[in-house]
């Protein structure tokens, strides 16, 4: 397969992947210089859905874009939540009370389950494997439901709040969480036989799309993408914020910087996502799930304020700069996947179309939050 | 004045294969239907008919009152030629086949040669319909297409000719007649003459699998790389024929499969069960389905290889195998 001789770089043409393609899951557009089926480049062309969430942001007040937040990245919703309502108490000084942050760390991380659900079965459709799509939809269905009956919403959350959360869980909620993580841990041995042991999958995914931990550094890359590459890097463990100080979780990390070391990195995560889900739930605190005192109109101070939260896809980070008024002077979002396709276009030069198929699949992109 | 018989009877068979191969094509569709469903926990069809029943013929109907869109800048020839292309040889191929000792509709002393070369041509439409359509996918498509008929082509074909030392005909008739009696008879389980028979079997249905582009060999349609690969332009009952002719090709494979290595209409258990007689062609149907039913099991279940690991199966582990396997049958044969 390293046969690939740059010489005969004048006989290339040009494919276009997208904006409508199969494996692009959403109208993300690649240009592929290609040379029979070797890319010779790739160059990522993105804007397609691009819906200026910053600059909307600019145009309303601080509460008003809380409905955004859940729209950028709509399969780790309240991690996106999260982080802007975390930047927005530490800009107006508001006291969450713990209940609250126990509570948005158990429904952020049944989220990050079933994010990680809907990749594991879309990455193996782009393999062409069909079957395990519909038995990941089957678990992550439950994860819809529980949220559904606390949130209000199965997709586009909006549960979090300045100074709390907007509903409090109930006993149904809990019984529901803690059997559906044991129906998890029942499957995923399952999904370990039916799909990670299969020789074909093995083959398709080992050694196939290395990224080094350097490439990684260039380009920022972060979450799933980096731990793949063997960067020990959580924002749950190296920036702490909310609660997460108080579980124990390890942070899965595999040096192979393959394919199959971010798959296995996501498959890992699951089970320690249903680990601090079970001692949240465990030592959840009695109390209040709203601060008493949050302004209506909110005015922070003025000031520049940064928030970091790991998502289901990296680190996504919230800048905002506060002139004081009630709208914010300037909000940045910095959104992993933007960084992670950033390395595309260097990791998949020389490869075969079916490998950089795999090694798209594997970077878990969502096309909404490229774009913002 | 009255007709010949014959000519009477070879009209009967013709409406009878083209019967029975758009029967399979469109009736395979709704087995793949339901059998996926089934697999992913899904009921599939069900609305049209009783168990759905009624879903493939709604389909053809919708197919055939689509428009058949040329688009600009095909060779608009190739373009229409190349679905009867696929499906034409795919119909002839079932003129040849036994499906009990008298149901054949021309008992060929060459047919398993016939099938062979049939076999191939409907690659060649493939081919013409891809590089017609004037579509990347579609010619990337088909370079696959025809580099991984090529490297399939070969084990299959030494298999072939192995069994065909092995019964000394090519005649599919006889060549299910000298596997009579039991199913320790087949040539599945033929180890007087090589004891690699077994093997010889599994890489004669993986090359079936790769013959037929189905998965996980489906290289040349693969739509989470080429979209639809050579049937991206495709529309209405074109992109239907070609359909039917990939299910035609199917059921010839599992034909010559239990043609071959499955012992044809003989019973397996010829003394002891009772039911459908030692020879009926109701034993062929069941081992041909069942073959059709594992190959869309095994499409549910298997992700896609990709392409280079196709040919490096094919040239580094079937063809040698398949020479082996050659090389000793015949040397068993001149032994004993």
């Amino acid at each position: 397969m390293s046969t690939f001789a740059q010489s005969q770089a004048n006989e290339t043409f040009v494919l276009n992947l997208g904006p409508q393609h199969p494996a692009t899951h959403g109208v993300l557009r690649v240009k592929l210089t290609m040379d029979g089926e070797y890319i010779v480049e790739a160059e990522p062309v993105l804007g397609y859905i691009h819906r200026m969430h910053e600059k909307m942001g600019e145009n309303r007040t601080w509460a008003q874009f809380l409905p955004n937040t859940g729209r950028i990245d709509y399969l780790h919703a309240l991690a996106y939540n999260h982080g802007y309502v975390s930047v927005v108490e530490r800009a107006a000084s508001i006291e969450v009370p713990e209940r609250a942050e126990y509570l948005r760390v158990i429904t952020a991380e049944l989220n990050r389950v079933s994010s990680h659900l809907l990749w594991f079965g879309a990455f193996i459709l782009d393999l062409g494997g069909f079957s395990p799509l519909l038995y990941a939809f089957d678990d992550r269905e439950h994860i819809l439901d529980l949220l559904e009956s606390v949130t209000g919403s199965r997709l586009t959350y909006c549960y979090f709040r300045f100074g709390g959360v907007y509903n409090d869980i109930d006993d149904n909620f809990v019984t529901g969480t803690r059997a559906f993580i044991k129906r998890l841990r029942g499957r995923m041995p399952m999904y370990h036989n039916l799909v990670t042991k299969n020789i074909i999958l093995m083959k398709r995914l080992q050694e196939v799309g290395p990224i080094s931990a350097e490439m990684c550094r260039k380009y920022g890359a972060t979450g799933p993408v980096c731990r793949g590459s063997g960067i020990n890097f959580d924002v749950r463990k190296h920036e702490p914020y909310s609660v997460y100080p108080e579980f124990d979780f390890e942070v899965p990390v595999y040096e192979q910087g393959d394919s199959m070391a971010r798959y296995m990195v996501r498959m890992d995560e699951m089970e320690q996502s249903l680990r601090i889900v079970e001692q949240a739930l465990d030592k959840l605190p009695e109390g209040p799930v709203m601060a008493e005192k949050v302004p209506k109109i909110l005015k922070p101070a003025k000031g520049d304020y940064y928030h970091a939260v790991e998502t289901a896809r990296g680190s996504f980070g919230v800048r905002v700069i506060s002139d004081g008024s009630n709208t914010p002077y300037r909000l940045k979002l910095r959104s992993p996947t933007f960084s992670n396709l950033s390395l595309f276009g260097e990791a998949c030069r020389g490869m075969l179309l079916p490998d950089v198929l795999a090694l798209m699949g594997s970077l878990d992109l969502v096309i909404p939050e490229i774009d913002r | 004045m009255t007709l010949d018989p014959e000519i009477i009877r070879l009209l009967a068979f013709l409406v009878g294969v083209i019967a029975f191969a758009s029967f399979n094509a469109a009736y395979l569709v709704w087995l793949e239907r339901k059998e996926a469903a089934h697999i992913q926990r899904r009921i599939g069809p069900k609305e049209v008919g009783p168990f759905g029943l009624l879903q493939p013929l709604v389909d053809g109907i919708k197919l055939m009152t689509k428009q058949l869109i040329v688009p600009a800048g095909v060779d608009p020839v190739l373009f229409k030629i190349a679905p009867i292309l696929v499906m034409v040889p795919a119909i002839m191929s079932f003129v040849t086949i036994p499906f009990s000792e008298t149901l054949v509709a021309r008992n060929l002393d060459l047919g398993l040669l016939v099938i062979s070369a049939f076999a191939s041509v409907n690659f060649l439409g493939l081919l013409l319909g891809a590089w017609g359509s004037r579509n990347k996918y579609a010619v990337i498509s088909a370079g696959r297409a025809f580099s991984q008929n090529v490297a399939y082509e070969i084990p299959m074909l030494v298999i072939v000719v192995t069994l065909v030392m092995v019964s000394g005909t090519m005649n599919l008739t006889e060549i299910v007649g000298l596997q009579m009696g039991g199913f320790w008879h087949w040539n599945i389980l033929n180890l007087a003459a090589s004891p690699l028979m077994p093997v010889a079997f599994l890489i004669f249905f993986v090359c079936m699998l790769a013959e037929t582009n189905r998965a996980p060999f489906d290289m040349s349609e693969a739509e989470s790389e080429l979209v639809a690969g050579a049937f991206t332009e495709y529309s209405g009952m074109g992109f239907g024929v070609f359909f039917m002719g990939e299910y035609a090709n199917i059921v010839i494979g599992a034909c010559v499969a239990t043609i071959l290595f499955l012992g044809g209409w003989h019973s397996p258990f010829p003394d002891t069960i009772p039911f459908f007689g030692a020879s009926s062609v109701i034993w062929f149907l069941l081992k041909m389905y069942f073959i059709i039913f594992t190959v869309i099991w095994i499409r549910w279940t298997f992700p896609r290889t990709t392409f280079y690991g196709l040919l490096n199966l094919s040239w580094k582990i079937l063809i040698p195998i398949s020479f082996v396997n050659l090389i000793l049958t015949s040397a068993m044969l001149k032994v004993f």
